[in-house]
């Protein structure tokens, strides 16, 4: 069905299967590393005028290893009322989401999980599903601060959702298709004003729908200044607040690996995703430069959204919810009917 | 399609198991998660039938949204850990022969309509009709031949959302 012609081997499907899983798994894992070493562990140290880890590895560059071996060390405490089986479940439910958020997105011609007609519309009813996950984390861990976190967190996911849908239902009309390999090519084929030599990115005729949905991103990820739910300075650190060990690492992955996720679909849907300009869409050596394009991608947006995480103060609870609903929302509908009418008129 | 009857027990037996679990469990917690069972092997049913549209709406609107709904619901009033006492209605035993009557009548009706033949499979059963896109097919045949039903929903759900508000706001 599908050959990789590049290495000379035809594969039989479930080789093909195989080696799409093991991708999608290193989609998860690599982004998020490299979210939590260059922007979480260097980028912040420098914006605050430090040094941040340097003692493991070159640069600190093994500190991630050092970490993770640090809290797989650590006593999994379960809290004694808690509910046991529903507090071992929760993190796999939100890592399970990101996982499937994966599933849909495009890397290269034939490097892809799954290529569903209904791509974006599925990712984004995947992405909502960790929100059960949470609050799944603060009802059972038997804690009020972790029920109050995790309603919190509730509240916030379900008002940015819609700011969410309703940015990439812009970038949808206008490549008319909802799936992300069709996007990826309406992009690579659009032209700016006659000119076709770098496709037409939806960032230049979406910039307000980029904006939109960067900033749902931001709240979705409850990183600040959308970081309500974890509220160190009120709550503890609200739905985490009794997990420890493995549990809490597969949280703080399952964050970070959402990151990747949302900066990928940003990437794809606003920057042209896997595609280069002058180079066919069907070149089979996309198929190993596209996923390292989308990768290259995927840096520049986590760059904004960690740039944004770090220098912003954290909002009141009613400033969050107002803004969602005042603004954010309005805006992403008049950008809707603004795109409606001028795909209609041209 | 031996696989694809498989995983139609496979999914059919978990929707089965959860459902019943959903009204004996006695904490509403567990319930509500039963009921997200029950919805995402529905949602997996209807990509077994090639209905991915549907299946994604499925997880978008009733596990993203409405179940999600649900468990905020339960968490800001009710969310005792442990067994609840209360939950078990004194009429039950009501409510499961209606069920059963419920399940004759649509079973009896199901197999008057089409006599236990099964329906031949379309030659294509990948995730894409003949002309490439089932979600364009979707989306043509609710702007054209359901546009007005379509339309009558949309303006029941506004008035439903308008109601709610007058319903919760007093002032």
């Amino acid at each position: 069905m599908i050959s990789l012609s590049v290495l000379g081997v035809e594969l039989a499907y479930w080789q093909v299967t195989s080696l799409r899983v093991l991708g999608v798994l290193l989609a998860v894992v690599l982004p998020a590393g490299a979210f939590v070493y260059l922007f979480l562990f260097k980028m912040m140290s420098f914006m605050q005028s430090r040094l941040g880890p340097m003692e493991a590895g070159p640069f600190g560059s093994m500190q991630l290893l050092a970490e993770v071996g640090k809290f797989l060390q650590k006593e999994d405490i379960v809290p004694e009322r808690a509910d046991r089986r529903l507090f071992f479940i929760a993190p796999y439910i939100v890592l399970a989401s990101t996982f499937l958020l994966f599933s849909v997105m495009p890397f290269g011609p034939d490097v892809y999980f799954t290529n569903l007609d209904t791509g974006i519309f599925l990712a984004l009813g995947l992405s909502s599903v960790s929100v059960i996950g949470i609050l799944i984390a603060g009802w059972a861990s038997a804690n009020k601060y972790s029920l109050i976190g995790g309603i919190r967190a509730a509240g916030q996911l379900i008002a940015y959702e819609l700011p969410m849908v309703l940015a990439v239902v812009g970038v949808v009309i206008q490549a008319g298709t909802l799936n992300l390999q069709g996007i990826v090519a309406a992009q690579h084929q659009g032209e700016i004003f006659g000119f076709s030599g770098i496709g037409n990115p939806f960032l230049l005729t979406q910039f307000v729908a980029f904006g939109v949905f960067l900033v749902a991103t931001q709240a979705e990820l409850t990183q600040t200044p959308f970081d309500m739910p974890v509220a160190e300075s009120e709550i503890v650190t609200g739905y985490m607040t009794e997990y420890s060990g493995l549990r809490f690492l597969l949280f703080f992955i399952g964050e970070f690996a959402t990151a990747g996720a949302f900066a990928a679909l940003a990437a794809t849907l606003f920057l042209g995703g896997w595609a280069l300009p002058f180079v066919s869409l069907d070149d089979n050596a996309m198929n190993f430069i596209g996923p390292l394009v989308l990768f290259a991608k995927i840096l520049m947006v986590g760059f904004l959204i960690f740039w944004a995480r770090f220098t912003f103060p954290r909002f009141r609870e009613d400033q969050l919810q107002a803004f969602a609903w005042k603004y954010l929302i309005p805006i992403a509908l008049i950008n809707i009917l603004v795109t409606m009418i001028l795909k209609v008129a041209f | 399609m031996v696989a694809q009857n498989v995983f139609f027990y496979l999914l059919a037996g978990i929707i089965l198991f959860s459902a019943f679990r959903v009204v004996t469990s006695n904490n509403v917690v567990h319930a509500a998660l039963y009921l997200v069972a029950v919805l995402a092997a529905v949602a997996a049913e209807y990509v077994l039938l090639a209905a991915e549209f549907v299946a994604a709406t499925q997880v978008l609107v009733y596990i993203g949204a409405i179940i999600v709904l649900f468990l905020f619901g339960i968490m800001l009033t009710r969310a005792k850990l442990g067994s609840d006492q209360d939950l078990t209605h004194p009429h039950w035993a009501l409510s499961a022969a209606t069920a059963v009557v419920m399940f004759g009548v649509m079973g009896y009706a199901l197999v008057d309509q089409f006599h236990w033949t099964a329906t031949p499979l379309p030659a294509d059963t990948r995730l894409v009709s003949v002309d490439g896109s089932n979600s364009a097919t979707v989306s043509d045949s609710v702007f054209t031949a359901y546009l007005v039903p379509f339309e009558v929903v949309s303006v029941l759900l506004l008035a439903a959302l308008v109601g709610a508000i007058v319903l919760a706001r007093k002032d």
